[in-house]
């Protein structure tokens, strides 16, 4: 059996979380004072993810990059693999929130979509 | 002269949401000056997520919290100026402002609402010896240089202070290849949250060092290496304790100051324990008609907090304007809050319960960590608030919320006092 140890960030308590784990199933929760930092456990423990937010270099806009985000939460292991995908990755101004900027990063299945308007 | 019912100085969360809420109260016009060449201030820089959790209920970007503000703005037709810097404002609500169009011009007002933001705590603030060589930034500069201009202002980082800029500037460049070997804290603390501690130290390997400080920047042209040693008790260096870490860039997050220049030369008074102006419950501040919402009131964790306190200080703006409760006598004294035991501050300062809303929300930050401690207010000497708090950090606002009813009832109300009762700091 397998133990995480999780720091819940939940609230600033920070509780120090034990998860114990067998063939990633979770066996037990302790360390938490509230449900929500069991929920919270068992996410980071079994499935951590991310939502990533970065920027690519925009041309012929009033910026020189726009901020971009992961249109929903990515597993976290796959986050640098996101950031190399979106090396080389330009836009030209116009550009919306919203709109895709690379599609199926790094395989995840999740576009990158811009998060502010450069025009 | 140019002439508004309320000018706003400053176009971020806080400008726009009381633009906003003055407009809805029925102010007439309003006028929002922005020295930057967008509106949406700060938050144009902040593109990570895990804005608007209370506003929106969904995690937004910085730059998308803005934009649903903004967008609000446009559709409401108020007006704003861009790149355009307020220079002065008078006692007589005179907005002295400039730009590369109208030159210097000026602006009566008839209420002016102050939502300048705030600015970092510079190196020369900090007394770290050493030359002034390239490579030490505050976050919030490499922050925009990152974010905004697209660069990288160096490869191998040192971050002084662990406020919450510090730990998402920590992340960014690791995420854009930098090496980032260390985050020192001063305090035995974190001033950041809990959540950007795991999320952008712990998750890329980047460790925080509490108790700890730059004694010494190494390099003449450029950075080459910063000296950290561990401090005592009373914020001193511990001899002995010296590291060396080579690095080219040095970033500082070491506190945010409201910047209150043009108040201050206006006359309105400033608190000591936040640096922003002294308020009623109204946001109003010493100078009747002058309302202060945002960081240059006191320095916000959530952007959600500003929105809704910017939201306040509007309508009570537009009130003051259209005549309605400044004209009216308060039928009672203004009563002090006082901050008590464990409460660094409380913002408002001043309470009438005469005016008040229906009940209204007392903000406050605690001085060191409280475990398993009580939040009480008192009204005179009789307690009427007494509330367990699993913990509470200076880095983390709280709030007490107080009924007027219960205010208005009391006999010869004449002190409020806020305080931390149960144990003694951790």
């Amino acid at each position: 059996m397998d133990t995480r140890e999780i720091i819940c960030i939940g609230c600033p308590l920070g509780c120090p979380i034990q998860v114990g784990l067998e063939n990633g199933q979770v066996t037990g929760v302790t360390g938490n004072t509230c449900k929500r930092g069991e929920e919270y456990a068992r996410k980071e423990a079994t499935c951590p993810t991310r939502i990533v937010t970065t920027t690519v270099p925009v041309e012929g806009g009033r910026l020189a990059a726009v901020s971009v985000k992961t249109e929903r939460d990515v597993p976290k292991e796959k986050v640098f693999d996101i950031i190399k995908s979106l090396k080389g990755v330009k836009v030209q101004a116009p550009i919306r929130i919203g709109d895709v900027v690379a599609s199926n990063a790094a395989g995840t299945g999740v576009d990158i979509i811009a998060t502010k308007n450069v025009t | 002269m140019l002439s508004y019912d309320i000018v706003i100085i400053g176009g971020g969360p806080a400008g726009l949401a009381a633009a906003l809420s003055a407009q809805k109260r029925g102010a007439g016009s309003i006028l929002v000056l922005e020295r930057d060449k967008e509106l949406g201030g700060i938050l144009n820089q902040c593109i990570h997520n895990g804005f608007g959790l209370h506003t929106f209920q969904e995690e937004l970007t910085g730059p998308e919290y803005a934009w649903r503000f903004i967008l609000q703005v446009q559709e409401a037709g108020i007006a704003y100026k861009l790149n355009t810097m307020a220079v002065d404002i008078r006692r007589n609500k005179v907005v002295v402002a400039m730009n590369r169009e109208d030159g210097i011009f000026e602006i009566q007002a008839k209420a002016v609402i102050l939502a300048m933001g705030c600015r970092e705590r510079p190196r020369g603030a900090l007394n770290i010896p050493g030359y002034r060589p390239a490579g030490i930034y505050s976050a919030g500069t490499a922050q925009r240089l990152v974010n905004m201009d697209g660069l990288l202002p160096g490869r191998e980082a040192v971050i002084l202070g662990s406020g919450d800029i510090g730990l998402i500037m920590a992340r960014r460049l690791a995420l854009e290849g930098a090496k980032v070997k260390l985050v020192a804290e001063l305090l035995p603390y974190s001033g950041g949250l809990k959540r950007n501690i795991v999320q952008c130290l712990d998750d890329f390997g980047i460790p925080l060092k509490l108790s700890h400080t730059v004694v010494e920047i190494r390099g003449k042209e450029r950075v080459e290496g910063v000296v950290v040693a561990q401090v005592d008790a009373n914020h001193r260096p511990i001899p002995g304790t010296e590291e060396y870490y080579t690095c080219d860039t040095l970033l500082l997050s070491c506190g945010l100051i409201p910047e209150n220049e043009l108040s201050r030369r206006m006359g309105v008074e400033i608190s000591p324990a936040t640096a922003g102006p002294w308020v009623n419950e109204c946001l109003e501040t010493s100078v009747a008609g002058v309302f202060a919402c945002g960081n240059v009131l006191h320095v916000h964790d959530l952007v959600d907090f500003v929105s809704e306190e910017a939201a306040a200080a509007g309508r009570h703006a537009a009130e003051y304007v259209l005549g309605g409760a400044g004209a009216l006598p308060p039928a009672h004294a203004d009563v002090p809050i006082q901050p008590g035991q464990g409460v660094r501050y409380t913002v408002p300062r001043v309470m009438n319960p005469a005016r008040m809303d229906g009940e209204h929300k007392v903000r406050f930050r605690v001085g060191g960590v409280y475990k398993g401690c009580y939040i009480s207010v008192y009204l005179n000497h009789d307690r009427i608030i007494h509330r367990k708090r699993p913990v509470m950090a200076p880095g983390e606002m709280e709030e007490v919320l107080l009924k007027k009813e219960q205010l208005l009832a009391f006999p010869d109300l004449s002190q409020i006092t806020v305080k931390i009762e149960g144990q003694e700091p951790a």
